[in-house]
């Protein structure tokens, strides 16, 4: 087991080698570069030269490429040209941001689907069953942020239950010690501050959910259905076993394969929602941060974001494969 | 299957149908019959040759041109005129006094557009990278999955935009650059659907007859793999349409700013998403019911494709 995880996390090496590669001279295939966004209306042909010259992005590609690795390898991402402290740093602010808003919509989609796919299979082709398998391709088709819109106008706007911006609210007294919000109030004992981060998660959370809630229902169910014909399930109720026995011992761990492996394929899908997501709601998460280093040509932070995120979508991929082990003891990661 | 149903018979009118299906053995002709047999297709299909109608059509349905801005007149900076305020324009006016109804009908030429040409990048990039591999495997193989899975790492949103922002803000970058974030799928699936094919009797048969690799590919690797891929992109229609809203919703749609398009007047909307709900929903609602009518086709195809639910 933990040969094998060595492997894989030694595979890893030459994927993210790779997409260095890539990245570097994907970011500077973007036309315009960052002098130029960052001067904007400002730019002259010197100004746009000290720049350059301040960042090394006159001298040749090749030489900028080993110079940028060899600092990586340092643990030094360079420093934002916008913003202009570290990529690291930034990185920090914001990650946490995003990974609560991620969890709180992987509770979500969790927490509804996989009971909800399980009804929809124990009620196969009933009523029940089929406004599941309709509403979950809904859930599918809407586009993550016309549906943040809807849950902004109805539930900010029109009747102010929740907050429409932000993390938390100014006036909430905080104090930040991992940079998890919700996390951070229960550490402190402050638990209005915790609520309040939970509340200001809702909304976004949901927006963010909706996709992977419907793909959960989805493989549940018919994972599920493939499962509860079995023969053990048969022969275990045969035997009088307890139908939660039954549900959970017998169906539930048996169908959980799938599910698992779609809710670890859902790390990607979180990450370009949360782009979206964060947007509509002003998050200060990468997503939004990411989507205007874009915009603003800022390499250090695209190439040293898109590397961490790559990063840890192939560390949850692992745990996934490991999980399987855990769940399924036929199972033998290789 | 019984002995009588094997006896060659002509079909009948109840179950005849199916007697004949078990019989013709052509796999499309099956897939096509079951398709038709599924509710949700129809529905699909209904939906989606009315998208196709309403757009092809657009030049005759619309009651304005594209650009026109017939309704600047009734233009008020705090309010602007919604769903039936004005017998001329039935769904309202825009922020730019455009007619509503016109533009949901241009967008949805649009949309087309963007659907069809971004999933041709998406799926001629995809197979040409997906056959190589598939075909030469080894070394091959191994360097383009490589780069497919190097790609699959980063979200397929922000692969697009990126690429977005490389081709610059027009709307055939915009196209080229959802297609491109769709070529690792099509690769992927088309590559695994060759590799089972490979092992199969008649490839090895077909080599036996001392075939090259190129025609083994061709007429027999390629036609017998491309099932899922097709599915793929049936699904890809409806997610094509919904990554153009996206990257419109980013700013990176290019072309004026009252080109009529879903996703642009959706990110226009939300400015006036207080005093002018409709003009979000209304969009938002066209993308939902176009991409809704390509997955349950996509879906049906699917189902009647998967080798586990057919023969059934």
């Amino acid at each position: 087991m933990l040969r094998t995880i060595g492997k894989r996390l030694l595979l890893l090496i030459p994927t993210l080698f790779g997409l260095t590669v890539l990245l570097f001279f994907w970011v500077r295939a973007l036309p315009g570069g960052p002098a130029a966004a960052l001067l904007g209306e400002r730019a002259t042909p010197e100004a746009i030269e000290r720049i350059n010259e301040a960042y090394g992005f006159n001298r040749p590609l090749p030489e900028q490429y080993i110079t940028w690795l060899g600092r990586l390898l340092q643990g030094d991402f360079g420093n934002s040209i916008e913003t202009r402290r570290p990529v690291l740093e930034e990185f920090a602010n914001r990650f946490p941001a995003t990974v609560e808003l991620a969890v709180m919509a992987l509770i979500i989609a969790v927490g509804i689907g996989i009971p909800l796919g399980y009804w929809a299979a124990r009620h196969h082709g009933r009523f029940i069953d089929h406004i599941s398998v309709a509403g979950s391709l809904v859930g599918i088709t809407i586009p993550v942020f016309f549906l943040a819109f809807i849950l902004k106008w109805i539930f900010a706007v029109q009747l102010g239950w929740l907050p429409s911006t932000g993390r938390q609210d100014r006036g909430v007294d905080a104090t930040h010690v991992t940079g998890f919000y919700v996390l951070d109030g229960l550490l402190t004992g402050e638990l209005d501050a915790s609520l309040n981060a939970i509340v200001h998660l809702l909304l976004p959370a949901i927006a963010l959910a909706t996709i992977p809630l419907a793909i959960i229902v989805r493989i549940t169910r018919a994972s599920v259905l493939e499962v509860v014909n079995a023969d053990y399930v048969r022969t275990g109720r045969a035997k009088g076993i307890a139908q939660s026995t039954i549900r959970n011992r017998f169906v539930l761990r048996n169908a959980m394969l799938p599910v698992v492996t779609t809710i670890g394929l859902q790390a990607g899908l979180l990450i370009s929602g949360a782009v979206l997501t964060e947007t509509v709601f002003a998050f200060p998460g990468i997503g939004a941060f990411l989507a205007g280093a874009i915009f603003a040509r800022d390499f250090p932070v695209l190439q040293g974001f898109v590397l961490f995120i790559a990063l840890s979508y192939a560390l949850i991929n692992l745990l996934v494969d490991i999980s399987y082990s855990f769940i399924d003891p036929r199972v033998r990661i290789q | 299957m019984s002995a009588a149903e094997a006896i060659p018979t002509l079909p009948t009118p109840e179950g005849g149908d199916q007697t004949h299906a078990l019989r013709s053995g052509s796999f499309w002709g099956d897939v096509f019959r079951r398709v038709r047999k599924n509710p949700a297709a129809w529905v699909g299909a209904v939906v989606v040759l009315a998208f196709i109608l309403v757009a092809v059509l657009a030049p005759l349905l619309a009651p304005y041109p594209e650009l026109a801005t017939p309704g600047r007149e009734y233009l008020r900076p705090t309010s602007l005129p919604g769903i039936g305020e004005i017998p001329e324009f039935p769904l309202g006016i825009d922020r730019f006094g455009g007619d509503v109804v016109s533009k949901l009908i241009w967008g949805a030429q649009a949309s087309l557009i963007i659907g069809v040409v971004s999933t041709f990048f998406g799926l001629v990039g995809g197979m040409v990278l997906g056959a190589i591999a598939g075909a030469f495997g080894g070394w091959v193989d191994t360097l383009i999955m490589r780069i497919v899975d190097i790609l699959l790492s980063v979200p397929h949103l922000l692969l697009a935009v990126s690429i977005a922002a490389i081709l610059g803000r027009t709307p055939l970058a915009v196209m080229i650059a959802i297609g491109v974030a769709q070529i690792p799928i099509f690769a992927r699936l088309l590559r695994s659907s060759m590799l089972q094919q490979r092992e199969s009797d008649y490839v090895l048969a077909a080599r036996t007859l001392g075939l090259g690799t190129g025609r083994v590919t061709m007429s027999h690797l390629l036609p017998n793999s491309v099932g899922p891929v097709i599915v793929q992109a049936t699904l890809t229609l409806a997610t094509a349409v919904i990554d153009a809203a996206a990257l419109s919703f980013l700013g990176l749609g290019g072309g004026r700013p009252e080109t009529a398009e879903w996703g642009r007047m959706l990110t226009y909307a939300q400015a006036e998403l207080a005093i002018a709900p409709q003009l979000a929903f209304l969009p938002g609602i066209c993308i939902m019911i176009t991409a809704l009518g390509f997955t349950l086709l996509g879906e049906a195809l699917r189902e009647a494709m998967d080798p586990r639910t057919r023969k059934r």
